[in-house]
């Protein structure tokens, strides 16, 4: 019998898609024989618009590159700036930062978990996570009077203290939180469609995830001990004792197990954060009007989604001659192309949610 | 007691009696009395399917911490209506390139299956519209049909998605019809007889569900897969096909296909209870409120199933159904077949 | 530091003025154009085994290319830096030896309009297939006449 293949045009509107990716499958049957990966749906120029902005301008626009993780992205640029124009920042602004870092950790991991769970049919599994995360932004919320858009954080240190409704609503998830581990644990784990779903489906080797460039989860499920808090500490991640979990064979579940145990570890850096918080000022002292020294510098930092990379140059002027994001989505969802073929669609959906990426970090 | 218990009936008779004190000859009552058996069923049908998509969504928000629809009318009770008089008053989209009429019928067919099966359900002590010998036999031959509006829907939609959930839909309940069959046959097998009243009368000592579980089993499986339900919703899909056969429909058509999931998820209890758990039979309520109670609780049961569970794949779903499912009710007949001899011939030593 | 050193003492051994050593910052050192795949491709062999990123800056008189190399033995990371003149920006695609240099030297080319030689789909990928001009160059005008 003569059978030929189609072309199913997946996205850029698809439930599944995670915002406007496309992604162009040739399908045997079901079957996935090759696959082209458009990006660009939600590319706002930020690199552009950022020429034409003062340095801390620059802040709020990181927030909508990854809009999960808000304050990982403000961090991340802050530091490429007070690396530029060694600032020393006060150690109270220091334990905050890394205390929401984690706290918005937390928080992406449970779109990401709970979207990924959706994906593969069990439409429940996405509302446990979210209402954890909803604390997570209520506590966002006191400080910055923002939910997903921040723009807390300043080239110096932090815009202002805690706010006194965070304690109370800090100490009541860090009670909590437990035991929605425990019991999305129990709901998740040992399913067995779950396991039949993503073992063995989407697997990535060492060797392919670092041609490719993958980082955070996504690369350590495939075997790579590689966390920049570990490897090159950054703010005052070395005081701090958590482990990098490690997955084995790359494939969906690790993806899924990588990110839990992920959960757990940043959770345990809230706890001591949180324990040894120091009194004092948040802010250091920083010219009113930021104008770093001629010169380039590049900053690493581990985002939720892998490692944020944040190449400034300067021009000596109050605006930044130039201002990359590596973002870590876009190099992280490279691999689709690849590791689709020979997989059925409903597998294709596991992957693209497994990887967790947001689009508006891939398009900048 | 008694008259509460046969409520139905007498309502029946009466109608019955005034048609023939009115003068028509007994054809003519006979006709009179199939339009009124014609529109209680499918009363009962559109009943069930608005209290049924409202309750699930109802269970599915307690299952997910949220309220669920709390807004019209008392705890959110009329949300169903302005659902459908929303779904109702919305234009009518039939997309370029579609074969119209298939595209059009599908909707309407798909009610068919779903009516003719409803006739022969016994609602209680001897309230079946139809109380066919071969009632059994009928169910399995009336809902087989629903397949083909579901392929119409599909392929008549011209959309890449609502083809491949058409094939989906196909290929699920070809296989799970099998397995759906034999489960059933058990228990034919036990009491001998394919009249659905017969088969409730045998279970007043002890119900089938205690005697055939591993049957009951697969047919809670199979119906699940028969009627497109989580964990086997592969024909829709949404998080893969967008919405898989459906795609393309809206408005009415799109409600008329989601009334008969429903009224298709009410028969397949209905059936389960009738066959496996007891039926009518029950202490002290009328007849139908047992039934009722149990059909309620069955749906409710796959109601819980499909909130809990991820989507299986396409592959997987063949492979359980054809390499685990039909052998194992093969398996299931073949031994109830030994019991049932033994049981009337002795060990024959 | 001193796998800096290391990595330095090597290049300039191997391939002499065809690579600088940034005297102000130990971590970065400009390649030649030309030389780029052969000094990089001696550096992967060397343990910088992870291509982070490719980036680009518009100087006017000039288009940097920067390349962040980084080892996940030892955790190191290096820069390794090209000019190109505004004229005819090229250089050598690293798609041979990273398939993430696919994406990113795309990107790269869609918004700064740097050619990678050997790329084997050198296509925008942000912008749309009709785009006209590099909007991360300085002499980059909008149609709308935006800035």
């Amino acid at each position: 019998m003569k059978t030929q293949t189609y072309t199913l045009n997946l996205g850029p509107q698809h439930p599944s898609t995670h915002g406007v990716l496309r992604v162009v499958l040739e399908l045997d049957g079901e079957t996935c024989v090759g696959s082209k990966t458009h990006v660009g749906y939600l590319h706002r120029g930020i690199e552009k618009i950022l020429e034409d902005r003062t340095y801390p301008q620059v802040i709020p626009y990181t927030d909508r590159l990854d809009y999960l993780a808000g304050i990982n992205n403000n961090l991340a640029y802050v530091q490429t700036i007070e690396k530029l124009m060694n600032i020393e920042i006060p150690e109270r602004a220091e334990y905050i930062r890394v205390m929401l870092s984690e706290l918005m950790r937390i928080a992406s991991h449970m779109v990401g978990i709970g979207i990924y769970i959706m994906d593969l049919g069990a439409i429940s599994a996405v509302f446990y996570p979210f209402i954890e995360r909803e604390k997570i932004l209520d506590m966002m919320s006191h400080l910055s009077g923002s939910r997903m858009t921040f723009n807390y954080l300043r080239i110096g240190g932090i815009a202002h203290d805690l706010h006194p409704d965070f304690k109370p609503a800090l100490d009541q998830f860090i009670t909590e939180f437990p035991r929605f581990i425990e019991d999305y644990h129990r709901l998740i784990d040992e399913n067995e469609i779950f396991i039949a779903r993503t073992k063995k489906t989407g697997a990535i080797t060492a060797e392919k995830a670092m041609s490719y460039g993958l980082t955070g989860p996504n690369l350590r499920a495939s075997g790579v001990n590689h966390d920049i808090r570990k490897t090159n500490p950054y703010s005052i991640y070395d005081r701090f004792d958590f482990e990098v979990p490690v997955g084995e064979n790359g494939d969906c579940y690790d993806r899924y197990v990588v990110r839990m145990k992920e959960v757990e570890e940043s959770f345990k850096i809230i706890q001591q954060a949180y324990k040894e918080l120091p009194n004092g000022p948040v802010m250091a002292k920083v010219p009113k009007l930021i104008k770093p020294p001629v010169g380039d510098v590049y900053h690493q930092a581990e985002n939720p989604k892998g490692v944020l990379g944040c190449y400034v140059v300067s021009d000596g002027t109050p605006k930044p001659s130039r201002v990359h994001f590596r973002r870590p989505s876009f190099n992280n969802i490279s691999i689709f192309d690849e590791i689709f073929i020979g997989h059925k669609i409903a597998d294709v959906v596991a992957i693209l949610a497994s990887f967790d990426f947001v689009l508006g970090e891939v398009d900048a | 007691m008694e008259f509460l218990n046969n409520i139905f009936v007498y309502i029946a008779q009466w109608i019955r009696e005034t048609l023939a004190a009115l003068g028509f000859t007994p054809v003519w009552v006979e006709m009179g009395m199939g339009t009124v058996y014609l529109v209680s069923i499918l009363g009962v049908c559109t009943l069930a399917a608005l209290f049924y998509v409202l309750w699930e969504r109802k269970l599915a928000g307690y299952i997910q911490y949220r309220p669920g629809p709390n807004r019209l009318g008392p705890n959110g009770w009329f949300q169903t209506v302005a659902d459908a008089i929303k779904l109702l008053t919305k234009e009518d989209v039939v997309p370029c390139g579609a074969d119209k009429p298939v595209h059009l019928l599908a909707p309407v067919f798909i009610f068919v299956p779903t009516v003719l099966a409803l006739a022969v359900v016994p609602f209680g002590k001897g309230m079946a519209a139809i109380d066919l010998d071969l009632g059994i036999f009928y169910l399995i031959a009336v809902t087989s049909l629903s397949t083909i509006p579901i392929f119409m829907g599909g392929w008549g939609s011209n959309n890449k998605y609502s083809l491949l959930g058409a094939m989906r839909a196909v290929a699920q309940m070809i296989s799970y019809e099998i397995p759906l069959v034999f489960s059933l046959l058990g228990v034919v097998l036990i009491t001998g007889t394919l009249q659905l009243q017969g088969i409730v009368a045998a279970q007043s000592n002890i119900w089938f569900v205690f005697l055939q579980p591993v049957a009951f089993l697969i047919f809670i499986i199979a119906a699940t897969a028969e009627t497109n339900r989580a964990p086997f919703d592969l024909p829709e899909g949404e998080s893969e096909l967008t919405a898989g056969i459906y795609t393309e429909y809206s408005g009415m058509k799109w409600a008329l296909f989601f009334l008969a999931e429903y009224c298709n998820l009410f028969i397949v209890s209905a059936i389960g209870v009738t066959v496996f758990l007891g039926g009518w039979q029950g202490p002290l309520l009328p007849s139908w409120v047992w039934f009722l109670i149990k059909t309620h609780l069955l749906f409710s049961f796959f109601i819980w199933i499909r909130w809990t569970f991820p989507r299986i794949r396409v592959d997987q779903l063949m492979n359980f159904g054809w390499k685990f499912l039909v052998p194992l009710s093969l398996a299931n007949v073949f031994i109830t077949g030994i019991g049932v001899y033994i049981y009337y011939n002795g060990l024959g030593w | 530091m001193e796998n800096k050193k290391k990595y330095q003492e090597m290049l300039t051994g191997k391939f002499g003025d065809n690579v600088v050593i940034n005297a102000e910052k130990p971590y970065e050192l400009y390649a030649n154009a030309t030389n780029l795949l052969e000094i990089v491709e001696f550096l992967k062999t060397e343990g910088l085994n992870f291509l982070a990123d490719i980036s680009s800056a518009d100087y006017k008189e000039f288009f940097e290319v920067v390349y962040q190399l980084y080892s996940f033995d030892d955790s190191d990371h290096l820069t390794v830096k090209v000019k190109l003149t505004h004229d005819n920006p090229q250089v050598t695609s690293l798609t041979s030896l990273w398939e993430t240099a696919d994406w990113l030297e795309r990107e790269v080319y869609d918004l700064m309009g740097i050619t990678f030689i050997n790329h084997p789909n050198l296509e925008r990928i942000l912008t749309w297939e009709g785009f006209e001009g590099h909007p991360l160059r300085k002499d980059f005008v909008s149609k709308s006449g935006r800035k």
